[in-house]
């Protein structure tokens, strides 16, 4: 009844209590129930503040209003209106200060993302004011011929 | 003297580990704690596609990645726009290639031309993440790796998730996938650090046509909720019981 009960006793509890103090040094303070129940809310809580402080990139067209007034006045009483900025310039960033400049892409294939006819009845794209990309003028850009900020067919 | 120095030994051991034993690691989980707040539980996130108001022009696509910071140059991605064409003969052409990122710019489906008579209907469908009220996905996770926030967004853990990809494999949307940089699990999140600062989602931003909207579904005055109460809407798979949170408008059975 001494040892051999004892011996494999106190390696059990010792397991254990390792087991414990592992767990408590590896595993991060605010792990738990942080959800609704169990099942779908088990995590560590200060993951929601990681993803809380990823970076803005997408900042709107009331930012660049500052300082490019002029274009942004211009596109708000274009057909082009609805289209933000950084869809075509990319995300601001920081910029002016990183990136300084944003990317002027005077590509095709960036007018005929909307523009290129395509004969799909129940979707919006029939109604787009639409050309045949190998017909209308193939080898320009695009804003050769028409403002990209207010792509008025009258004022051209 | 040999063996008062293993009784010293001995005892020092199971001294120090009890000692740097704190308690609280004997503490269980107690359900009292479980309310402990974080997020705001009067938002429940949920967003609405209109499936006829999107042309293809994946700037949603292009917003994600860049925003999201998404290897912008590798087959994945959070969200992407799949087009169907539905001809005559009652076969359906689907592609989305790039997952849509540089928009459809021609008629030709995986090279195939289409002609436009063949055609009985076309049409372009947004998909992300559902954020579903039972995830499967996080059922799944063997260490606790990903969850669903009080306001129903679910997260992956970067630290802690070890790239096992169960949830990849469970969800039944496809809408997982592994990050080729972090090595972790990767999925749609409705840009959790613009939503919890008043901002919309970059995809719901970057549309030009509303067809991606995002609203808060405890809200009732919010136009989102009330379209997704009054109208007829539908959602993916419902077979499956996830219960998905991003309904459609315009939704045809053909899209899965
Ligand atoms: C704080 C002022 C500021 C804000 C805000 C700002 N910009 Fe700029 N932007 C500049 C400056 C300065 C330049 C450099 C001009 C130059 O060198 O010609 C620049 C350059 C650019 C260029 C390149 C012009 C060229 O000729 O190459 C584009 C495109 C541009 N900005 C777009 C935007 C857009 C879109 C936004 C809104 C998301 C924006 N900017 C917000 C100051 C600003
Ligand atoms: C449909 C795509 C598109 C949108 C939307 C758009 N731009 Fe542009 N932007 C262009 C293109 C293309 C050019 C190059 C024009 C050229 O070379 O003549 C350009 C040029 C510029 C330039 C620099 C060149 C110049 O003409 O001085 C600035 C600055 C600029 N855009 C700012 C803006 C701002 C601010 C907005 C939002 C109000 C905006 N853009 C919206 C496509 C777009
Ligand atoms: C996000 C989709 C989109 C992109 C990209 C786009 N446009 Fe447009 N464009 C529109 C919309 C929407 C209209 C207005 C349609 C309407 O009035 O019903 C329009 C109208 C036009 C018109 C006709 C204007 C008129 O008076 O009827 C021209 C020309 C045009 N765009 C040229 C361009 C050029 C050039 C580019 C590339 C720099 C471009 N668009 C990129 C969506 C787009
Ligand atoms: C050489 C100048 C030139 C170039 C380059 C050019 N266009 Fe045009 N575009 C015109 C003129 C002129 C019109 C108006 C007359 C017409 O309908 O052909 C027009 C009309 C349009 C219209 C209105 C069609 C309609 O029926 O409402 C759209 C949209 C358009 N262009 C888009 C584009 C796009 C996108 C590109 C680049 C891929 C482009 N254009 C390149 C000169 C040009």
């Amino acid at each position: 009844m001494k040892n051999h009960a004892w011996r494999p006793l106190a390696v059990v509890i010792g397991a254990v209590a390792l087991l414990l103090l592992v767990r408590a040094n590896v595993v991060p303070s605010d792990f738990g129930v942080n959800g609704e129940n169990f099942t779908y809310g088990f995590h560590r809580k200060g993951s929601i503040d990681d993803w809380k402080a990823v970076q803005i990139k997408y900042k709107g067209r009331e930012y660049c209003r500052e300082c490019h007034e002029e274009k942004v006045t211009e596109n708000e009483s274009s057909p082009h209106k609805v289209i933000e900025c950084e869809n075509c310039h990319g995300p601001a960033i920081e910029h002016p200060d990183n990136p300084e400049k944003l990317v002027v892409d005077r590509s095709r294939g960036l007018c005929l993302r909307c523009h290129a006819f395509l004969p799909y009845p129940q979707s919006h794209r029939s109604e787009m004011p639409a050309i045949d990309p190998d017909e209308h003028n193939p080898d320009q850009a695009c804003a050769d011929c028409h403002n990209p900020h207010n792509p008025n067919l009258e004022a051209m | 003297m040999s063996s008062s120095r293993r009784k010293f030994l001995k005892t020092a051991i199971t001294g120090g580990i009890a000692a740097s034993l704190p308690l609280s690691a004997f503490k269980l989980l107690s359900p009292a704690e479980v309310q402990a707040s974080i997020g705001d539980d009067k938002v429940r996130w949920a967003f609405l596609i209109d499936i006829q108001k999107c042309v293809g022009c994946g700037f949603c696509v292009k917003a994600c990645k860049l925003e999201n910071e998404v290897p912008y140059d590798l087959p994945v991605s959070r969200t992407w726009v799949e087009r169907y064409v539905v001809t005559k003969d009652g076969k359906s052409h689907i592609d989305s290639p790039e997952a849509g990122r540089d928009g459809y710019t021609s008629a030709k489906v995986r090279g195939d031309d289409i002609p436009p008579e063949e055609i009985t209907k076309a049409f372009f469908v947004p998909k992300l993440c559902n954020q579903c009220e039972k995830p499967a996905c996080v059922q799944v996770c063997p260490v606790g790796a990903t969850y669903q926030t009080l306001d129903g967004v679910v997260l992956v853990d970067r630290k802690w998730c070890i790239g096992c990809g169960y949830c990849i494999m469970a969800c039944p949307y496809g809408v997982r996938f592994f990050h080729p940089v972090y090595k972790t699990a990767e999925k749609c999140t409705f840009c959790y650090h613009r939503i919890t600062k008043g901002l919309k989602s970059a995809c719901v931003q970057a549309c030009p046509f509303g067809a991606r909207q995002l609203g808060n579904l405890k809200d009732h005055d919010d136009p989102v909720t009330h379209t997704i109460m009054t109208q007829r809407v539908g959602v993916l798979k419902a077979e499956y019981g996830t219960k998905p949170q991003a309904y459609y408008i315009g939704l045809d059975e053909r899209v899965r």
